[in-house]
């Protein structure tokens, strides 16, 4: 076995390394997703055109494409972690929609070609901490959730945010079982969706979102445990009232509404204070807010995060 | 339920004997298959982007498994009547074990690597880590109690009463795997079902037993 402890950030993903992976994903577009060629992504073919934003750039190394790639919590292609790989190669992505409504003055149908030119994307590399303990670093591409929230004017008495991804059991066969209660939901409160860091995200490491990652439109929330961060979102609904979560009605005891992670609060089965960045042997310490604590921990001010987990 | 110490009859059919031993043989090198495939997948770092959750995954799998084959082995016997099956009780126990020194050591090493004071808490303080510490402790006694020698020593009555342990040690593997999955349960019904049948069939043909004069292999 082989573990990359002390890897420099240069050497972590060899660029041929996944650029070969750019060329399958191509291939798969050409073979069977025609949709992706006519859109403003691929119009030469080629990656993102997205500048990394210093600003909000981890030092960390980051984790290999390959990695991203076949580790994934995607429920709706399977409970396992190597099932979305396999399970979303033929996931259609081309025409979608993202229907924004809810307590809002404009709601309103995106085609996700507009989306994309709603605001320019950026690059922005954000650790990942999942609820089980284990996290990633990964170099997103997207841009401020707040640009399209924005478009839809949200109203006075909008508090909170609900997102839901697409329900199709025919092309998400996770779907077919019980596991949670379909289709995926989840939430934020507005001035979190709102924060700068909450990203509304189409692609990763300079390309489009593989299908395992949340393709083609997701959010990447990166103080909060992984299972907030909504994958190939279809809806996003502004409420009064806060929503309840897939993973709140699962197990309401073990997920919450506001899953900030915190080595303070442990999961009721199992600790957090420790995590295991995928690539290391070793564990490391979580840090409060995933180590955006500067940024976020005064959304959370006067609140007991060990009772609101 | 009886300690197999090869008697006098099965000494007469040498073939049946040869029959046993091709069979265990074969039993040792199926059961050498999962750890070989682990080494193998981890020598060619074809373990997934998280390999220590990979082989704790996978040696606890193949515990349950191979301890439900065992808990098995005598449901099977009052089943089909036939008694060789018995004979392979211990190797397929001695497997058991096996693996679940193979997961602990994973959790100690692996996982914990060594952090004592971690280690403390989650055996107190996280249920299906109790659980499975558990067992993994009742089933030390049983395999060091494993050989003849120690079935002599300790006599037949209380070698079973010492055995019957293992029932506990399988319904706490059980649901230490249940508790352990986030949410698809699958697998652990799957175990649970293995192991709550095999239970029943020993209860009920237990029962018949007591209440038939006849042997438990006629018909």
């Amino acid at each position: 076995m082989r573990f990359n402890h002390d890897l420099k950030e240069c050497e972590v993903t060899p660029k041929a390394l996944w650029a070969s992976r750019r060329d399958f994903l191509r291939q798969a577009m050409t073979a069977g997703l025609g949709g992706w060629m006519a859109g403003p992504l691929t119009a030469n073919a080629g990656p993102l055109g997205a500048k990394l934003n210093p600003a909000f750039r981890v030092s960390d190394p980051t984790t290999p494409l390959e990695k991203v790639t076949t580790y994934n919590n995607f429920y709706e292609f399977g409970t396992s972690k190597e099932d979305p790989a396999q399970q979303a190669t033929n996931f259609k992505v081309r025409p979608w929609t993202v229907t924004v409504e809810g307590e809002v003055n404009k709601p309103q149908t995106f085609d996700l070609d507009d989306i994309l030119k709603l605001a320019p994307l950026e690059e922005r590399i954000y650790r990942l901490r999942c609820v089980e303990a284990w996290s990633m670093v990964i170099p997103w591409i997207g841009f401020p959730l707040k640009e399209l929230l924005k478009r839809a004017d949200p109203r006075g008495n909008a508090k909170f945010v609900e997102f839901i991804s697409l329900m199709d059991p025919e092309q998400m066969p996770g779907q077919k079982k019980a596991v949670l209660d379909w289709p995926y939901r989840e939430g934020l409160r507005l001035d979190e969706a709102m924060h700068p860091l909450t990203l509304l995200t189409v692609g990763l490491y300079g390309d489009v979102l593989p299908n395992q990652n949340g393709a083609p439109i997701r959010i990447v929330i990166p103080w909060k445990y992984g299972f907030k961060s909504v994958k190939s979102i279809v809806r996003i609904r502004l409420t009064e009232t806060m929503p309840v979560t897939s993973w709140m009605k699962a197990g309401p005891s073990e997920y919450g509404f506001y899953a900030t992670v915190n080595p303070a609060v442990d999961h009721p089965r199992w600790s957090q204070a420790k995590e295991r960045r995928i690539g290391d042997f070793l564990k490391r310490p979580t840090l409060p807010f995933n180590g955006y604590g500067d940024q976020v921990a005064s959304l959370y001010s006067g609140m007991d995060l060990s009772k609101n987990f | 339920m009886e300690p197999k110490i090869p008697s006098a009859k099965q000494r007469q059919h040498p073939r049946a004997d040869l029959t046993v031993a091709f069979l265990k043989i074969l039993i040792f090198v199926l059961a050498l298959v999962p750890l070989t495939r682990l080494l193998i997948n981890g020598y060619l770092d074809a373990l997934g982007a998280n390999p220590v959750e990979k082989i704790l995954r996978n040696t606890g799998f193949w515990t349950l498994s191979i301890l439900m084959i065992t808990l098995w082995v005598t449901p099977l016997r009052l089943l089909t009547g036939l008694t060789f099956i018995g004979r392979f009780r211990r190797i397929l126990g001695l497997f058991a074990f096996f693996y679940v020194v193979l997961h602990f050591l994973s959790y100690l090493v692996l996982d914990q690597f060594f952090d004592w004071p971690n280690i403390l808490k989650d055996i107190s303080k996280r249920p299906y880590i109790t659980l499975g510490f558990l067992a993994f402790l009742i089933l030390i006694p049983l395999a060091v109690t494993s050989t003849d020698g120690m079935m002599r020593r300790l006599g037949g009555k209380r070698w079973r009463g010492l055995h019957q342990w293992v029932y506990l040690a399988g319904f706490a593997g059980v649901v230490h795997f249940w508790w352990l999955v986030k949410k698809d349960i699958t697998e652990p019904a799957l175990f649970a079902i293995a192991f709550s049948v095999a239970m029943l069939v020993r209860v009920l043909m237990k029962a018949r037993k007591r209440s038939s004069p006849l042997p438990d292999h006629t018909p």
